[in-house]
């Protein structure tokens, strides 16, 4: 083998043209080895040291983690995302799934029913929670409304109401995301091949059965990546409930999120703050991980 | 225009890894058309991007005319390419995209618009121009393909299948124009297919390829009837050379295979020398031409009466399927005759043009080029019929 | 595209099809229409009327007002949104070139540390974000903020980038670069003027993005620095003062006009971008 020669006749130019991809790429890759997994691994490092106001690098071993599940505003926090998260992609599913099935029945202006339904994706958290939180007023929003529409018995203070805030949580996620999930699951609705249908047809199927056990089924992929864009929209849900609510009354509508920003940056507790963005981390992989593993794996099948 | 010569091109992607390209030695003249054909995946490709620069080999040194270039970049091979997907650029009119590697080479716009010209005449191009690739059909963006390589004059042109996505009736006339192209502008040209009708047609020198590496390299004649595995026999022909395995036996001093028909045997004497053949696992390869009715004329060839089994008229040939020592076989007769199936028919070989191959190694039995022209065979090599 | 549906006949069944999805349609203006409705009410009428009572007299004044408290932090969003935009689409479409068409050992393995970005909850990062942005002098500054969203948003830019370029077939570059072009080259004359889809997708994602960021705006800025988010959810959440809900919902609706109009107007691109990004990231 006579290789060795191969790279020396190499002019300047062309040396720097070989080296120029690696250049461009260099500044991101070292971006994202500080900026994401380097910072990480230090909020990792800080939820091992008793830092309070200012970082410290005291280590305190797991301690800030014992703090974190000792804390009575942590376990609301936590069964709040998990009834927030388990209602809000729950009745997005059902509702984005819903109406795309319906929009796709050749519905004279589609176009523009779809804009409407997914505009509110367009909106900050921030706006919906504030729009939300005025139609949610006790004495003056919906509950007003339905009163003067004649509904004399109706009374509607969930936001104000410690058992029931966090359902309002859920009202105004839904109504942000379901639309999206409804776009997604269309987009899956018109790209199933159309002779399965037609077969299924042939074969005497009716439409609602024909959906619920040949074109939904094949839809299993969007299923997965609706569920998995919801649960990760839900564990990183802070605007909504600073907007809302501000986790109140008391902390009552609390979400893991809200709770790591009022500790580390409101209360002077960064070590504990950081144990909770730490579990916050390990929470988004155990879904990422099983959804990518079954997506690399599926990808290889075919 | 140079000549083009590989000497002992390897490339791997790595340690541990396969070889991609093994040993490949190659070389042909000024204007010659080379072409590199094989199933896909046995690195054709690859080797073509390697005299391309558009991958670096791992050892040995590529040569056009005398200078190697082994560690070039491409841009300085002065090479042109046409790809499969013909990789117009989509947002270029036709007239940009040929003009785009002369204004980077810096030609002055007079010159620019002149080679314009000329490629689009030599071409028949003119009207498409200001057309946007887009815009053509698949045979006028082969030709725009073909007019950008045209323009550079580059010392050496690469073909990368670019027939292979035309339909079937514009490849038989792309084909011919390419040949018509080259006897005129006699460019030294490297061009890939898995076509063996291209490569046979088209080509003055054939490389056929396998695993990364080269089985066979000649003139198309010689590929044909002087191949050198039982590959590259497999591999050229259509409808594919027939392959009996068989053993061969002596009788009366003599070495011949027996054939049997089921109705019929006959002793196929075997020209080539006989040493260390006898007795030994060996497979037949007989071309389908090569199996003729029996007539007066030839007298004194082995003939073998068999039952047609499937008859496949095809226009200018029938081809006739009968079975020979439990293999099918096929024979290609004159249209005009026409046996009906379970008829039994009487044929006759040419022991000359029987070719024998290792069972095992599949490699060629005898010495290369002994098969000797045998005339008034009534029905001789026609290659381009399908 | 061809439906499902058998036969648009007037049918019970496609009435109440039909019945739902306006319905659908009603419960999803529901919140617009109050907004509109509340911002050009007076404060009186807010309060003897219901939500979706017509204005007894339509008045600008709730308008006027929350123009004068958030101008600024409007000006700050633009100020913070226009170059990180730019930016962070810049810079993901030289990586997705780069990792599209010129990949080269371990290159592939830093698009799938990079396709982690696209899910990290950012609370892991924000405490060293906020002690770098520090250090460089960039606290409360809304260059502080260009640093963040350009940093955070190369994820899903590069995927963008990356995954329209993998569709671009190779040969493209190999002929160009046989006819003598360059990196850049390539990159300009080629590769750029193709990827005009792409690069509207990347921008109205990127713009709904940062201007919609509240997270990095109530960690990395304050007062004078603020973005409009922050700037309207201290507005809704102050104590003090009487509650002027008209205020507060013109206040909204200027908050969300910018990604509300961009919506409007190239829609296409930003369905595009929410299923893009959703399907791979």
């Amino acid at each position: 083998m006579s290789s060795v020669a191969v790279f020396s006749k190499a002019s300047p130019f062309d040396a720097l043209q070989r080296w120029l991809p690696k250049l461009v790429l260099a500044p991101s890759m070292f971006i994202v080895l500080v900026g994401f997994y380097g910072y990480i691994l230090w909020t990792f490092v800080l939820s091992f040291t008793n830092s309070t106001f200012l970082p410290s690098y005291k280590f305190v071993g797991l301690a800030q983690y014992a703090r974190l599940f000792d804390n009575d505003r942590w376990w609301v926090a936590s069964k709040n995302l998990a009834v927030f998260g388990g209602m809000f992609i729950g009745i997005s599913l059902v509702v984005g799934v819903l109406l795309a099935v319906f929009l796709d029945q050749r519905i004279r202006r589609e176009g523009f029913i779809r804009t409407i339904y997914l505009y509110p994706m367009a909106l900050s958290m921030i706006v919906t929670g504030t729009a939300w939180k005025w139609l949610l007023n006790p004495g003056m929003g919906l509950d007003k409304l339905l009163r003067d529409w004649g509904w004399e018995g109706f009374r509607l203070d969930w936001l104000i109401d410690p058992d029931r805030v966090v359902y309002c949580l859920v009202i105004a996620a839904v109504w942000q995301a379901s639309g999206f999930i409804m776009a997604m699951f269309l987009a899956g609705l018109r790209g199933v091949d159309q002779s399965i249908i037609r077969a299924a047809q042939i074969d005497g199927a009716s439409m609602p059965k024909i959906y619920w056990k040949v074109v939904l089924p094949s839809l299993r992929p969007v299923f997965f990546s609706a569920v998995m864009i919801l649960a990760h929209i839900a564990i990183k849900s802070f605007d909504l409930v600073a907007a809302m609510t501000a986790g109140g009354p008391g902390y009552s509508s609390d979400l893991p999120a809200m709770f790591m920003y009022s500790f580390t940056f409101s209360r002077g507790q960064m070590g504990m703050g950081s144990a909770s963005a730490i579990l916050m981390l390990g929470a988004i992989l155990a879904i990422l991980v099983p959804y990518l593993y079954s997506e690399l794996r599926t990808k290889r099948n075919d | 225009m140079a000549t083009l010569e590989l000497r002992n091109v390897n490339k791997t992607y790595g340690a541990g890894l396969p070889d991609t390209l093994k040993n490949i030695e190659l070389s042909i003249k000024e204007g010659e058309f080379l072409i590199l054909v094989g199933p896909s995946g046995c690195g054709k490709s690859t080797l073509m991007n390697c005299i391309a620069g558009l991958e670096t080999i791992t050892g040995g040194a590529i040569m056009i005319g005398d200078q190697d270039v082994s560690g070039m970049s491409p841009k300085d091979r002065d090479i042109a390419m046409v790809f499969q997907s013909y990789a117009l650029y989509p947002t270029m009119s036709v007239r940009e995209n040929i003009e785009f590697g002369l204004k980077i080479r810096k030609m002055n716009q007079s010159d620019i618009d002149a080679e314009v010209a000329r490629v689009a005449k030599l071409l028949q191009i003119e009207h498409l121009l200001n057309r946007k690739p887009g815009q053509l059909s698949g045979g006028q963006q082969q030709r725009v393909a073909m007019g950008r390589a045209l323009a550079r004059r580059p010392k050496i042109y690469l073909f990368d299948e670019p027939l292979s996505n035309l339909d079937a009736k514009l490849r038989v006339e792309m084909r011919t124009e390419m040949k018509l192209m080259h006897q005129r502008l006699k460019t030294t040209t490297v061009y890939v297919t898995h076509d063996q009708i291209e490569a046979m047609t088209l080509g003055d020198k054939v490389a056929v390829m396998k695993d990364g590496i080269i089985q066979q390299f000649g003139t198309p004649k010689q590929i044909y009837n002087d191949p050198a595995n039982l590959f590259v026999a497999s591999f050229i022909g259509s409808p594919p050379m027939n392959f009996i395995p068989l053993r061969l036996q002596r009788k009366d001093g003599r070495l011949v295979a027996l054939l049997d028909s089921g109705q019929a045997r006959c002793e196929l004497p075997m020209s080539m020398s006989d040493a260390g053949l006898e007795d030994r696992e060996v497979i037949l390869g007989l071309r389908p031409e090569q199996i003729v009715l029996a007539s007066g004329e030839t007298a004194g060839m082995p003939t073998i009466r068999a039952e047609v089994q499937v008859t496949e008229p095809t226009g200018p040939d029938t081809l006739v399927f009968v079975t020979l020592n439990e293999s099918k076989v096929c024979s290609r007769l004159a249209p005009d005759v026409a046996p009906a199936v379970g008829e039994t028919l009487t044929l006759q070989f040419d022991p000359a043009k029987v070719l024998l191959f290792d069972a095992k190694s599949g490699e060629r039995l005898g010495a290369l080029g002994k098969s000797q022209p045998v005339e008034n065979m009534g029905n001789v090599t026609r290659l381009n019929r399908n | 595209m061809t439906s499902l549906a058998a036969k648009p006949s007037i049918s019970l069944s496609r009435i109440a099809i039909y019945a739902v999805l306006i319905g659908a349609v009603l419960i999803y203006l529901i919140p617009l229409v109050v907004m509109l409705l509340t911002s050009f009410k007076s404060p009186e009428d807010i309060g003897t009327g219901n939500l979706l009572s017509w204005p007894t007299e339509v008045t600008t004044i709730g308008w006027v007002k929350a123009w004068a408290t958030v101008k600024g932090y409007f000006v700050n969003s633009i100020m913070i949104t226009v170059p990180a935009v730019l930016i962070s689409t810049a810079i993901g479409a030289l990586n997705g070139y780069v990792l599209s068409m010129w990949r080269f050992k371990g290159s592939q393995m830093f698009f799938g540390l990079l396709l982690f970005g696209c899910f990290l909850p950012f609370q892991t990062v924000l405490l060293p974000a906020s002690f770098t942005l520090g250090k460089m002098g960039l606290a409360s500054t809304t260059t502080g903020l260009v640093l963040v969203h350009v940093v955070y948003g190369l994820a899903f830019t590069t995927l963008f980038f990356r995954n329209y370029y993998v569709s671009i077939p190779d040969a493209l570059v190999k002929a160009a670069r046989l006819d003598g072009a360059g990196f850049f080259t390539i990159f300009r004359q080629i590769i750029l003027p193709m990827s005009t889809p792409i690069i509207m997708v990347c921008l109205i994602w990127q713009f709904t993005q940062i201007w919609n960021d509240f997270l990095f705006g109530v960690v990395f800025s304050s007062g004078d620095s603020q973005p409009i988010t922050v700037a309207l959810n201290n507005l809704v959440n102050t104590s003090t003062g009487a509650k002027e809900y008209n205020v507060d919902m013109a206040a909204a609706m200027i908050a969300g006009l910018p990604t509300l109009l961009v919506y409007v107007v190239a829609g296409k691109y930003f369905v595009r971008g929410l299923t893009a990004g959703a399907v791979k990231g």
